[in-house]
């Protein structure tokens, strides 16, 4: 909060000071081609700069901090990012891969290798078309194609339920803080919910509570930057599932700051972080367990500190293993084939011997 | 709005030489599209629908440092007074690369290379102007969809009927009329990414129709922003 009034304090400043150089304010909606500042401002995502002026290239709302001015787009599309955890649909089997539907502009491939090792098998016994799966995007080449990739906790394939599928910029408000707003519609409906950043998200549970779970996530897409949504969404939640809401629960305060923080990509590291123990969550029977005793307990929803503090790290280690195990198999087989060769070269030999007389088998045998 | 001019003769709907007909843009009309806008300028009820960039069927269109633009132009069998046979013809091939041209100056598509952005306008009736007026509407719907824009373009045409310089031809006025001038616009720098001429003019009578049409764009680029910003906090309201 004081960082929000730092930096109106900011604003202020350049309202009325020397330069008056910003024409717009935090969370103004602009449309493409408005002017939303000059000169001493950095022209930040969603903007661009013409003689001197910065500009917006999308419709969205404001984002003002340190003087770099960015906008927030209401609508786009996903492109792809390494490290991102996403949900994509098989679209083709080939003869060494799978090509997958990410909901982007740009197409996501899945070597077989990722699946199993080295050895070829029939790739449409594993993954058909049509099979939805929650993957990983492990690396994007210069024409932004998407390699991705299976490792990794709860990554794999869906069995049953809905997708649906959400503006991406809306993601960090379907999340929440700190993951407040996925954990308290779990909570509600005892559905499992798996939310890729590519915007499509997984939905299983009852039928009538799939349906639920969809109206609430379609309502949050369309007012994910109205404030109060998590109370609205909670008292939507009480009242279609128990018919009623019960008194005395707490409003907690909007935060808007927040919110411009989860929607910036830079910080969307969080957020994976949490999503990504969200899904080990479902994964692993006694860990929700625990979780949910958690939450019927102090009905903030809010959640212990993720475990998983660093995704990245995490996922360089895991990197780091598989190169040593690679290296350790690598030597082995070297040696395995000196030996072998050897062994070849003393049969040879064997043969050789073999050959001159044709007694001599029995002979070596005894 | 009014203007009222002593100089020069009312026009047969009862306009004035530089009034517009009435203007109503509607932005997220459809559900299934990435963006859509739906215009009605007087008697052209026009509806545009964008798919966002994405990934193409047509591999040999697509550039590697750059998006790309479709546009396709079409009109409803019933749009104007005798059945218009369906399906593509001379002048909707014309009016979809000119659609096509108008926009993409426009356009910040570098940051989708080997991507297409396909647009569709649908003429439902007609009534004069719809070249302007499918431009305007594609760029509201392509604003609706999120794609980065430089400036949200805005069409209008002048014309010369009765030896007179006017503003926003009617069908009557087009057909009748001696001259034709459809123009599109950036609105902010004022660049003119569209224009065409069908007719005799002098050299004066050119320049004037052009600082006419200019001006018309600026008004229709008026309602264009007024119809996004009231959209959204339509979406606000629930």
């Amino acid at each position: 909060m004081a960082y929000y009034l730092f930096n109106h304090l900011l604003v202020g400043i350049y309202l009325y000071g020397v330069y008056k150089m910003i024409y717009v304010e935090n969370k103004d909606l602009v449309i493409p081609g408005e002017v939303l500042a000059e000169d001493d401002f950095y022209s930040g995502r969603g903007t661009f700069r013409e003689n001197g002026k910065i500009c917006s290239s999308l419709m969205g709302l404001v984002s003002l901090r340190n003087r770099k001015v960015s906008v927030i787009p209401l609508k786009s599309k996903y492109i792809p990012k390494k490290g991102d955890v996403i949900i994509g649909k098989i679209n083709d089997v080939k003869f060494s891969m799978w090509n997958v539907d990410i909901n982007s502009p740009y197409s996501g491939i899945l070597p077989a290798s990722e699946v199993f090792g080295r050895d070829k098998k029939n790739l449409n016994r594993i993954f058909n078309v049509g099979d939805v799966l929650f993957l990983r995007v492990v690396d994007v080449d210069e024409v932004k194609k998407a390699k991705l990739g299976l490792k990794g906790r709860g990554m794999g394939k869906f069995k049953g339920g809905i997708i649906v599928s959400i503006a991406p910029t809306k993601v960090p408000r379907l999340i929440g803080k700190k993951g407040s707003m996925i954990n308290m519609i779990k909570d509600k409906t005892g559905c499992k919910i798996v939310v890729g950043q590519n915007g499509l998200v997984w939905v299983k549970g009852e039928k009538d509570m799939e349906q639920i779970t969809k109206n609430v996530i379609k309502i949050i897409e369309k007012e994910a930057h109205t404030s109060g949504l998590t109370n609205r969404i909670r008292d939507k939640l009480y009242l279609d599932i128990d018919g009623e809401i019960p008194e005395g629960l707490d409003d907690e305060e909007y935060d808007f700051e927040s919110e411009v923080n989860l929607s910036n990509n830079d910080n969307f590291d969080d957020d994976s972080n949490n999503h990504r123990r969200n899904s080990f969550a479902n994964k692993h029977k006694r860990f929700n367990k625990k979780f949910n005793r958690r939450n019927s307990f102090n009905k903030k929803y809010e959640l212990e500190k993720p475990r998983l503090q660093n995704f990245k790290a995490e996922l360089e280690q895991e990197e780091l293993e598989a190169k040593k195990k690679e290296d350790k198999k690598r030597n082995d087989d070297f040696i395995n084939n000196l030996e072998n060769i050897e062994k070849s070269k003393s049969k040879k030999s064997f043969n050789l011997n073999r050959k001159k007389s044709g007694f001599s088998i029995l002979k070596d045998n005894f | 709005m009014i203007f009222i001019s002593e100089d020069k003769k009312q026009r047969a709907d009862g306009r004035a030489y530089n009034e517009l007909r009435p203007i109503k843009i509607e932005v997220g009309v459809l559900e299934r599209v990435d963006g859509s806008a739906y215009v009605e300028v007087g008697g052209n009820k026009i509806l545009a629908s964008v798919y966002g960039p994405k990934e193409t069927y047509m591999k040999r269109f697509l550039r590697p440092d750059t998006g790309v633009i479709k546009v396709k132009y079409n009109m409803a069998p019933f749009s104007v007074d005798s059945r218009k046979r369906p399906g593509p013809d001379r002048r909707s091939n014309e009016i979809s690369k000119i659609t096509a041209d108008a926009l993409r100056p426009a356009l910040l598509l570098e940051s989708f290379p080997r991507s297409m952005v396909e647009v569709y306008i649908e003429v439902i009736a007609a009534e004069g102007g719809t070249r302007c007026a499918g431009v305007t509407a594609a760029a509201v719907a392509l604003a609706d969809a999120g794609v980065p824009m430089k400036d949200i373009v805005a069409g209008c045409a002048a014309g010369k009927m009765d030896d007179q310089i006017v503003l926003d031809l009617s069908e009557v006025e087009d057909k009748e009329g001696q001259a034709d001038v459809p123009v599109v616009i950036m609105p902010r720098t004022g660049e003119i990414t569209l224009l065409q001429t069908d007719g005799n003019l002098t050299d004066e009578e050119f320049e004037e129709a052009i600082n006419l049409a200019i001006e018309g764009c600026m008004e229709v680029s008026k309602v264009q922003k007024e119809a996004l910003k009231n959209h959204y906090v339509q979406n606000l309201e629930g």
